[in-house]
């Protein structure tokens, strides 16, 4: 750990991808939950798979890769969320598609694309070292968009993630706000995949959210555990494999996991706890 | 019949080739309690479902408070059958009644807003489940959150469908005779299967199997009750 703080001290590309990781909690942990309490973590993964499509052609036609990110993303959401919302009987098998469709066409850019194309693995698994410093500026104006609709918006989401034939009969515009929510899940896609790959993205956009539900029973209250608690995974996650060499997307992947593993166990001892003890209750007053 | 409330003409439905509801022809008046009765499938929730403008008739007309479903809707106040949410969601008593407060507009709930949200919890009895996690009530005091989410936005027909079919006989009567205090002021349309039961609250039965029977008294006898459940039906005597 003190190899590690000495380690961030002398070098720049440390602290970047520290603050990369710090960025990026923030939409982990804000968008995130919506994602857990509404259960679109496979809507989710077709838009975080469906991105490489962007980032081949961006490669291919020489334009910045986030940039082909980013418009790959929102367009798999509004796709995703038109089709859910005319015929939503078939969202799964059209998720699936979206997913693989969206991996083979960046494949073939990225194939085709002349010259040196070994980058296909950072885009798979990230590589949050290679971070460049100017990308941290698009990560906090992303966050600043994310947070700033949320902020405006949090009744309606709410709404329609928790009631969508109330919202509407309360004349909510349920199909815009959902596709808003969709959006902003693309949006938080792009910022992760920085971090951690378009693979990965999803235990980073479920699991901090995931673990704060254990604990915490509002939606507001969870986006702030899970916002903090993504802090701490890809900080320590960052730090424990730059001593040993390890890539630190799946360390940081593996942690989240290991945490939500835990959490899940303590909480159910301590329900069966709570059950018991109230049940003991129950048995005294009746004597 | 300009002062009906609620007015269905001719209306008929169908999903797919497969007919709901044909030839349903309905007035109700302002401050009328009305039990609207049927067989499991008989077309129930697809009524409330067009007249609270969610699903719109091949066929037909239909006014709420003399306007399209759609336009009336925020005026209504509506109490669903099962509730279309996850009960392990994440969120309060309070947040679930404001939401009944929701309007188009953004930004966050006021003060205002939170007294109506108590006002109408204690309207129902419930004022005590403000600060509980949704996911921890029982089935009848869900239901008076629920009826308290239809009631904060004071509107001025309540819907209701099947309010008891998931709590006990007595809290049954509770919500009842709740709802016999609230007609005071609104129109009350409720959905039940229970015959016997309701005839005893509201003012008027409309029985319904695809299309609608009988609806001008609360007389059940015999007869209707076998036209509308064919097969061998016994009647329960049922005092109040």
């Amino acid at each position: 750990m003190n190899e590690f703080l000495s380690a961030l001290a002398d070098h720049a590309f440390l602290r970047t991808a520290l603050l990369a990781g710090l960025l990026a909690s923030v939409g982990c942990g804000v968008i995130g939950s919506y994602v857990v309490v509404k259960r679109i973590a496979f809507l989710a993964g077709g838009i975080a798979h469906s991105v490489l499509a962007g980032m081949g052609a961006a490669l291919y036609y020489g334009f910045d890769p986030v940039l082909g990110a980013l418009v790959a993303a929102v367009v798999a959401a509004l796709i995703i969320g038109v089709v859910r919302l005319a015929w939503s009987a078939q969202e799964d098998t059209l998720v699936g598609a979206i997913w693989a469709i969206g991996m083979a066409i960046g494949i073939l850019f990225i194939a085709k694309t002349p010259g040196y194309s070994a980058d296909l693995m950072s885009y798979l698994f990230g590589n949050i070292l290679l971070v460049p410093p100017r990308d941290l500026w698009l990560m906090a104006g992303l966050d600043l968009v994310l947070v700033l609709t949320v902020a405006l918006c949090y009744r309606q989401f709410l709404a329609v993630s928790f009631d969508e034939e109330f919202a509407r009969l309360r004349g909510v515009p349920v199909a815009f706000f959902y596709l808003l929510l969709l959006c902003l899940v693309a949006v938080t896609v792009v910022l992760l995949i920085q971090v951690v790959g378009l693979i990965l993205v999803i235990a980073l956009l479920t699991l901090p959210a995931a673990v704060a539900g254990h604990w915490v029973h509002s939606l507001g209250g969870m986006m702030v555990i899970a916002t903090l608690l993504g802090a701490a995974l890809t900080a320590s996650g960052l730090a424990l494999s730059y001593g040993p060499d390890l890539p630190a997307g799946p360390t940081m992947i593996l942690l989240a996991g290991a945490v939500y593993v835990v959490s899940a166990l303590l909480n159910a001892a301590w329900r069966a706890w709570r059950a018991r003890r109230a049940g003991g209750a129950m048995m005294r007053s009746a004597e | 019949m300009s002062q009906s409330v609620i007015e269905l003409v001719g209306v008929s439905f169908s999903f797919g080739d497969a007919p709901v509801l044909s030839d349903i022809n309905l007035a109700i008046a302002p401050r009328e309690f009305v039990g609207l009765v049927g067989p499991n499938a008989g077309g129930k929730s697809t009524l409330l479902k067009l007249i609270l403008g969610l699903l719109v008739p091949q066929v037909g007309r239909i006014r709420v408070l003399g306007l399209a479903p759609r336009e009336a809707r925020r005026r209504l106040g509506y109490v669903p059958q099962y509730p279309t949410f996850a009960r392990d969601f994440p969120i309060s008593v309070e947040q679930v009644v404001l939401m009944g407060r929701l309007g188009p507009g953004l930004g966050w709930y006021n003060a205002a807003d939170r007294a109506a949200a108590r006002r109408s919890l204690e309207e129902v009895e419930g004022l005590d489940l403000v600060p509980r996690r949704i996911g921890t009530l029982s089935g009848g005091q869900l239901q008076r959150v629920l009826l308290a989410r239809a009631l904060v936005s004071d509107p001025e027909i309540l819907i209701l469908d099947e309010p008891t079919a998931n709590i006990d006989q007595r809290m049954e009567g509770d919500i009842f005779d709740l709802l016999a205090r609230l007609k005071a002021r609104r129109t009350i349309l409720v959905v039940s299967h229970d015959i016997a039961f309701i005839s005893g609250y509201v003012d008027r039965v409309a029985c319904l199997n695809r299309t609608l029977i009988a609806h001008d008294t609360a007389a059940i006898d015999a007869d209707l009750i076998h036209r509308l459940y064919p097969g061998d039906v016994r009647a329960v005597a049922h005092v109040h």
